[in-house]
């Protein structure tokens, strides 16, 4: 069971000399206890600490590396069940599906597409992460020979799925510098796909029929050494997934309980994309550490890389965009000019609005720590004086001609101090930023 | 190896709210349709009761919206009349009807309270499934407004919006007298939400009539934030809050439909692939995810993505 911090402060050397990262042992010992430090972080900690600390101070799910820089895929130590009682840490990695039957130009194709799944939006960039190469018919050689394709062909990560491990043994011996994800070891193939994650130094996926069986398997690869798992219990029906999911989470979590203190992996199973998309989605947010899909159609992957950033997204570091003026559609001398803080929530939305009135305008981000208009206005960090400062630092007055600036409705008592600060007339828009259309409509359509 | 799985204890469970009334119970509908009653997080069967599948109600109106085109082409031979627009919806697989009384809007159409009454009457006429109406939007005129449809479908049962803090009294007294079921609308704040739960309640409207409308945001517009605040919604009704113990609903269409994302075409943002599978996901994935944050009754538009939906729910509720 997990020691608390001061079990595990008796037991440091009390040097309190920073080395750890934290500055006193103390702290350093509160931090092995939440599992948010590695014991190794200390080089002093004696041999004895380290027997008696080491199983208690691991974190409660292992963080395991797949793939190599700068695509290497980082999934698990995750340390809550609710993002809102701190936050998810290594977001889900996306695998798409390639079976090995498809012919050269097929793969071609296919790997062209996949390679051109990155996205950009609100600022963003999203990527898949991974390609998951099935053993589809063929001998070991030609699987072997099909994976060397794929790997000379992307630089994603790669799991590697066959049960045989004679498949298993070729192909990774042929791509073990990419550090892939061996999938999987089941209960007729353990030994082998054991001796080959050791061979390889590579993470093995354990599958095993359900949840009992899994952690059975679990147990036996960390008897043998073999330390970086990710598991798939075996459920392929939605309900079931997300009670696995939950249930690995929870008791790694809750219990630390070991056996099933990795990463998960979950593959979908409907056949229609759309379908399979929303059946991802509940994985994604859900806990899975991998899920593995098919569709490679950029329309379909995009709204499931979004709920990803959604979901973790860290509750408590709102994402900011950077503070300055921004041109939305063709925007000259005569556009209108709109205040907002850089919230990339607030600012997007506004964004969003502002484009959909047809309207070209220049919208001045101000800087207020990533929070929203009423937020940072009572914290006062969206104030007169601080808008003003925007407005001079800015370069806004160069770029227009006119001297009229528009502030969200919530802040309107900020008029009469912004216009004598600036100089400029100051408009209150309308609160939401659902208005706007409206707004820019009566005021300036032509 | 026995894995003993961790199961939660809860002392308490989401309430339950039945909409619509039968014949025999004082109203038209053909059935009735109850949510909530969950003692547990969403779908996790093997600790506790999930009674009542989350519902989808498709979102109809009663002027012709400025909707996506590739969005209204599937109800093009029925908007403007709300009655058939209610009819296609439950073609469509609809649970419930959302109503949506936007030409009470003083700016868009300034629809009479009378007139307003006589669509929901005739919506009513149309379908057999339980109505949900709210207003406008615009205060001053819902509040004459949906007085006069609580009187005119009194017995109906039906579930109406919206209440907000700085506006409930009204809706809240006629829905208290023609025993109707209100929406309670808080800004993604669970103290708002709680607070205003209370305060409808010291009218003496009972909680087992309210249900939680907690804000929603689009995917990739927020969604995160109503997320975390739905998953402590729930959590609070388990734990014995009844304040927070009631159902939960979300207009994920409204929203989803709002974003760029939904609507804009491939050749303004080539990396986003084509637009018609992106707006449907865009809504069902929205949908998705509030239902795994414990949603209730789902708001929705798009044919495809209901049907996307109901497939989703349907699978979770396997056990
Ligand atoms: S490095 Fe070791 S000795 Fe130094 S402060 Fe950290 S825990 Fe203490």
């Amino acid at each position: 069971m997990g020691l608390t911090g001061l079990d595990i402060y008796k037991q440091l050397p009390k040097k309190n000399c920073g080395e750890c990262g934290p500055p006193t042992c103390l702290a350093f010992a509160m931090a092995l206890a939440s599992g948010k430090a590695a014991l190794e972080s200390c080089p002093y900690v004696s041999d004895a600490a380290k027997e008696n600390l080491g199983a208690a101070s691991a974190p409660p799910i292992r963080l395991v590396k797949i793939g190599t820089a700068p695509n290497e895929v980082a999934i698990g130590d995750e340390t809550v069940i609710f993002r809102h009682d701190k936050t998810f840490f290594h977001e889900t990695g996306v695998a798409i599906l390639v079976g090995s039957d498809l012919d050269d130009a097929a793969l071609d194709a296919k790997i062209a597409k996949i390679n051109d799944l990155k996205f950009e939006r609100v600022g963003l960039k999203y990527t898949v992460n991974l390609v998951a190469i099935k053993q589809v018919g063929g001998g070991a050689d030609e699987y072997a020979a099909f994976v060397k394709k794929v790997a000379d062909k992307t630089s994603l990560a790669l799991i590697l799925m066959t049960d045989s491990a004679d498949a298993m043994g070729k192909a990774a011996e042929a791509v073990a510098a990419r550090k892939p994800l061996l999938y999987g070891a089941t209960v007729e193939n353990l030994d082998a796909m054991l001796a080959l994650a050791k061979k390889h130094t590579v993470p093995l996926t354990i599958h095993g029929k359900d949840l009992d069986e899994t952690a059975a398997l679990a147990e036996k690869a960390s008897a043998a050494g073999v330390k970086d798992v990710i598991l798939d219990a075996g459920q392929r029906e939605t309900a079931k997934v997300l009670v696995a999911l939950t249930q690995c989470r929870r008791l790694a979590i809750k219990k630390k309980f070991r056996p099933l203190g990795f990463p998960t992996i979950a593959v979908t199973s409907e056949e229609d994309p759309l379908a399979e998309i929303v059946q991802a989605s509940v994985y994604v947010a859900k806990y899975a550490s991998i899920v593995v899909i098919k569709t490679d159609v950029k329309e379909q992957v995009l709204p499931l890389l979004t709920l990803r950033q959604n979901v973790y997204t860290d509750p408590q570091k709102p994402i900011q965009v950077e503070a300055k003026l921004n041109a939305v559609g063709a925007a000259t001398t005569d556009s209108p000019v709109y205040v907002t803080t850089n919230f990339s929530l607030t600012y997007y939305t506004v964004e969003g609005e502002v484009s959909a009135s047809k309207i070209p305008a220049w919208i001045l981000s101000v800087g207020t720590d990533g929070t929203s208009v009423l937020t940072a206005w009572a914290a006062g960090k969206f104030t007169s004086e601080s808008i003003a400062a925007a407005v001079k630092s800015s370069g806004v007055e160069e770029k227009v001609g006119h001297r009229n600036i528009i502030i969200p409705g919530y802040v309107a008592v900020l008029s009469g101090k912004l216009g004598e600060l600036t100089g400029w007339k100051v408009l209150v828009g309308p609160r939401e930023a659902a208005g706007i259309p409206a707004f820019a409509k009566q005021r300036f359509s032509a | 190896m026995p894995v003993e799985i961790v199961k939660e204890r809860y002392s308490s469970k989401v309430g339950t709210i039945t909409l619509g009334a039968t014949k025999e119970q004082g109203g038209t509908r053909t059935h009735t349709v109850t949510v909530g009653g969950d003692s547990t997080l969403p779908f996790l069967h093997f600790e506790g009761e999930v009674p009542n599948p989350p519902v989808v109600a498709i979102e109809i109106c009663d002027r012709v919206p400025e909707w996506n085109p590739s969005l209204l082409e599937h109800y093009r031979d029925v908007v403007g009349d709300p009655a058939a627009w209610a009819q296609k919806a439950v073609e469509y697989g609809a649970d419930l009807i959302f109503l949506r009384l936007s030409s009470a809007d003083p700016e868009l159409g300034d629809s009479s309270p009378e007139k307003c009454a006589d669509t929901v009457k005739k919506v009513l006429g149309a379908v057999g499934v339980p109505l949900i109406v709210v207003g406008s939007g615009v205060d001053d005129k819902d509040n004459i407004v949906l007085p006069a449809v609580a009187e005119a479908a009194a017995g109906e049962n039906l579930l109406m919006g919206i209440a907000e803090q700085d506006n409930y009294k009204t809706l809240t007294a006629a829905c208290m007298v023609h025993k109707h079921n209100i929406i309670a609308l808080s800004p993604i704040d669970i103290n708002i939400c709680k607070q205003l739960n209370i305060l409808i309640n010291e009218m003496n409207m009972p909680l087992d009539r309210i249900v939680i409308d907690p804000s929603v945001g689009a995917l990739g517009y927020g969604i995160e934030y109503t997320y975390s605040i739905m998953e402590r919604i729930r959590l609070g009704a388990l734990q014995g809050d009844r304040m927070l113990a009631m159902p939960v609903i979300c207009g994920i269409g409204y929203e989803a439909w709002r974003a760029k994302e939904a609507n804009a075409p491939v050749s303004d943002f080539p990396g986003w692939g084509d637009q018609k599978d992106r707006s449907i996901l865009w809504e069902a994935v929205t949908a998705s995810g509030f239902i795994q944050a414990g949603g209730h009754i789902i708001i929705m538009r798009h044919p495809e993505a209901v049907k996307l939906v109901k497939n989703n729910i349907k699978q979770l509720m396997a056990k």
